[in-house]
C-alpha cells in the first residue's frame, strides 16, 4: 500500500511539473516538429528509397516514425535533468532519506516520464491523416506499445545518467555524445538498407532501431511497412528487452551508496 | 527477559555513538565520536564545514556506513534497520526540498506519500503543521510565490510529517534574516515541547548553538568537548582576555615564561582563560605594550568555548588543515 503510494505521489509530481511547464511542453514538441519539416521537405526530392518499388513514399513520411522516437527521447531528458541538481540540492537528498526502496523511485519517476513522453507523443498522431495513413486500432496499439517502451527506458537511462552526474552540464554532454547517435543510427533517418555496410551494421546493433521500426511498422499495419527492419515479433520483443535492460541498470545504479565507502 | 530487555531499549537515549569513525578513502571525516543524545534534547554540532557534521548525519539516516564503531538510533542499527530508522527520522537540509512548481499542500501531500502516512492522518498532519507554523493561507500558494523564512518554514512541516522522534537539522535558517530565523525557532521550539521531539542540529552560529540544551564542539572529525552551553562558558571561568598581536607565537611564548599562565593561540589572538584578568592585563600592558595591538575581557561566550577547544576562530578555519572535504561531500 506504502510502496502503491508512493509511486502514485511520484508518477503525479512528474505530471503536475510538466503541465504547470509550459516551455517544457513547447521544448519538447517543436524540436522535433521543426526537425521533421526541416529535413522532411528540405530532402522531400533528393530523398530516394533504395528499394524503387516502394515508390511514392516521401521523406517527411519516412522520417515520422522516428520524430515519434525523438520526440519520446526529448521528453525523457527533460523530465530526468532536473535530477541532477535535485540528487544533492533538493527533494531527492530527502528522498533517498525516506523509508523508500529506491527501486520506487526509479519505477515512479520512469512511470511519469513515460506518461508524459506517451501523452506528447499522441498528440502527433493527429498528423497521421495528412500524411495519408489511416491507421486502424491494432497498428495504433503497436505505436503506443513502442512509445511505452520507449518511454520506459529513455526515462530510466536518462534517470541513471543524471544520478550519476555532478552538473546538468555533463548531462548535456552525454545526451549529446550518447542519446541522440543512439537516435541517428536508428533507421530515424535513413533505411539500414542502402547505408554504407558499417552504418547498416550498426542500425542493426541498436535496439533503438527496433522500437522506431515498431513505430513504423505499426503505422502501416496490417499492411507491410515499405521499409521493415525486422519481423514485428523480434522488433516488440527487442524494444521490451531495451526498457527490461535500462530500468533494471538504472535500479542498480540508483541504488548503488550515495558516498563513497572510502 | 525479553520483555525487559525491549522496555529498556525503548526507554534509551534516542541517539548513541561510539566510537563512530568515518573515512572517505584516505580523508578522515569523522574520528572516534561517542555522543548520546537524550530523547526530548535538543543537541547543537557546532563546527565549521569539513568538520564532519553532515558525515555525522549521513551515517544516522543510514546512506553511508562508518569505516567503524557503532550507532543507535532510538536502540536501532541504520544500517541493519534502515526503514525503521528512517521512519523514526525526519530531515531537514539546507537546501528546501520543495518543489517551487508545485503548491505547499500538493508537495506536503507528495512528501506524506514517501513516508506512509495514511491520507486521513496525513490530512490531519497537514491541517495541524500549517497551523502552527502560520501557513495555513499559503497552504494553496506556490512555493516560488513564498519569501525565504516561509520557504523554510513550509520545509520544516515537510520534515514533521510523519511525526518524527527525531528531527535532524543541518543548517536549516541559513540565509533567513535574524526575524524570520527568531520566528522560525520560536514554533519549532513550541513543537518539539508537543510532540515529545529530539532535535539534533549541526549548525556553524553561535546564537543556534546556544538555544540547545547541549552542544558538542567538532572540530575536524573530532568531538573536542560536549556539555550544557552554559556549562561549557562556565567552564572557562568568569571571564576570558583576548589579546590581539602581530606575532602570537612569540607573544604566548612570553607569557608563560615570565607569568606561568596557560594560553591559547587562536589566529593572531591569544586567548587566556585562567587568572585575574583584570590585574593580568595590567601587568601584561606593563610588560609587552609593544607587542599588544588591542585587548578584550569579556564573559565567556560560546564563540570563546569554541576557540578554546579548536584553538582557531569558528569563521576562520586555518587553510592548512589536516582534513579535506571530497568534491561531493559538505562540510
Amino acid at each position: 500500500m506504502h510502496a502503491v503510494a508512493s509511486v502514485a505521489a511520484l508518477w503525479r509530481r512528474e505530471v503536475i511539473k510538466f503541465v504547470r511547464d509550459r516551455s517544457r511542453l513547447l521544448g519538447a514538441l517543436v524540436q522535433p516538429l521543426g526537425l521533421w519539416l526541416l529535413l522532411g521537405l528540405g530532402f522531400q526530392q533528393t530523398f530516394q528509397l533504395p528499394d524503387a518499388g516502394a515508390s511514392g513514399m516521401n521523406y517527411l513520411e519516412f522520417l515520422f516514425p522516428g520524430i515519434i522516437a525523438l520526440m519520446i527521447l526529448f521528453t525523457a531528458i527533460f523530465s530526468t535533468i532536473s535530477v541532477v541538481e535535485e540528487r544533492t540540492s533538493g527533494f531527492l537528498q530527502v528522498a533517498v532519506a525516506a523509508p523508500l526502496s529506491r527501486t520506487l523511485l526509479v519505477v515512479g519517476n520512469a512511470l511519469g516520464g513515460t506518461t508524459l513522453a506517451v501523452f506528447q507523443a499522441a498528440l502527433f498522431f493527429v498528423l497521421l491523416p495528412l500524411l495519408g495513413f489511416s491507421v486502424g486500432l491494432p497498428g495504433l496499439a503497436l505505436v503506443l506499445t513502442s512509445s511505452i517502451f520507449l518511454g520506459l527506458a529513455f526515462t530510466a537511462l536518462g534517470f541513471g545518467i543524471a544520478w550519476r552526474m555532478k552538473t546538468t552540464r555533463g548531462f548535456h554532454a552525454v545526451m549529446n555524445l550518447f542519446l541522440l547517435p543512439l537516435w541517428f543510427l536508428s533507421g530515424a533517418l535513413f533505411p539500414a538498407e542502402g547505408a554504407s555496410p558499417v552504418l547498416a551494421w550498426l542500425i542493426y546493433l541498436n535496439p533503438v532501431s527496433y522500437g522506431v521500426d515498431l513505430i513504423r511498422q505499426g503505422l502501416y499495419w496490417p499492411a507491410e511497412a515499405p521499409i521493415a527492419l525486422a519481423p514485428v515479433g523480434l522488433s516488440l520483443a527487442v524494444t521490451a528487452a531495451l526498457a527490461a535492460v535500462l530500468l533494471a541498470w538504472t535500479v542498480y545504479t540508483v541504488r548503488q551508496p550515495l558516498y563513497g565507502e572510502g | 527477559m525479553s520483555h525487559a530487555n525491549g522496555s529498556h531499549a525503548t526507554a534509551g537515549p534516542a541517539i548513541e555513538a561510539t566510537d563512530l569513525s568515518h573515512a572517505y578513502g584516505a580523508q578522515h571525516a569523522l574520528r572516534s565520536v561517542s555522543l548520546t543524545v537524550a530523547r526530548g534534547s535538543m543537541v547543537g554540532l557546532l563546527g565549521p564545514n569539513g568538520s564532519g557534521k553532515t558525515t555525522f548525519f549521513r551515517i544516522l539516516t543510514t546512506l553511508l556506513q562508518p569505516t567503524s564503531g557503532t550507532v543507535r538510533v532510538m536502540g536501532l542499527a541504520p544500517h541493519t534497520a534502515s526503514h525503521a530508522v528512517r521512519q523514526h527520522l525526519g530531515v531537514v537540509f539546507q537546501d528546501t526540498a520543495l518543489d517551487d512548481e508545485l503548491t505547499v499542500e500538493e508537495n506536503l501531500r507528495f512528501h506524506g506519500a514517501l513516508y506512509g502516512v495514511s491520507s486521513a492522518l496525513l490530512a490531519e498532519r497537514i491541517d495541524f503543521l500549517l497551523d502552527r507554523f502560520g501557513l495555513t493561507d499559503r497552504r494553496t500558494a506556490h512555493v516560488k510565490t513564498l519569501s525565504g523564512g516561509l520557504q523554510r518554514r513550509a520545509d520544516l512541516c515537510r520534515g514533521l510529517l510523519h511525526r518524527p522522534k527525531i528531527l535532524l537539522l543541518d543548517e536549516p535558517t541559513t540565509g533567513l534574516d535574524p526575524a524570520a530565523r527568531h520566528a522560525f525557532w520560536q514554533t519549532l521550539h513550541t513543537v518539539q515541547q508537543e510532540e515529545h521531539m529530539t532535535i539534533v542540529l549541526a549548525t556553524h552560529l553561535m546564537a543556534e548553538a546556544e538555544r540547545c540544551t547541549e552542544v558538542g564542539i567538532l572540530d575536524r572529525g573530532r568531538l573536542v568537548v560536549q556539555g550544557p552551553p552554559a556549562q561549557l562558558t562556565s567552564d572557562l571561568g568568569t571571564e576570558v582576555l583576548l589579546l590581539e598581536t602581530p606575532d602570537p607565537s612569540t607573544l604566548q611564548d612570553r607569557i608563560e615564561a615570565q607569568f606561568g599562565v596557560a594560553t591559547q593561540q587562536v589566529g593572531t589572538m591569544v586567548q587566556i582563560t585562567e587568572g585575574a584578568k583584570q590585574d593580568l592585563l595590567t601587568s601584561l600592558y606593563d610588560a609587552f605594550a609593544d607587542q599588544i595591538s588591542s585587548a578584550t575581557i569579556r564573559k565567556p561566550s560560546l564563540e570563546d568555548v569554541f576557540m578554546a577547544h579548536a584553538g582557531y576562530h569558528l569563521n576562520n578555519r586555518p587553510a592548512a588543515s589536516p582534513i579535506t572535504t571530497p568534491a561531493n561531500a559538505r562540510s
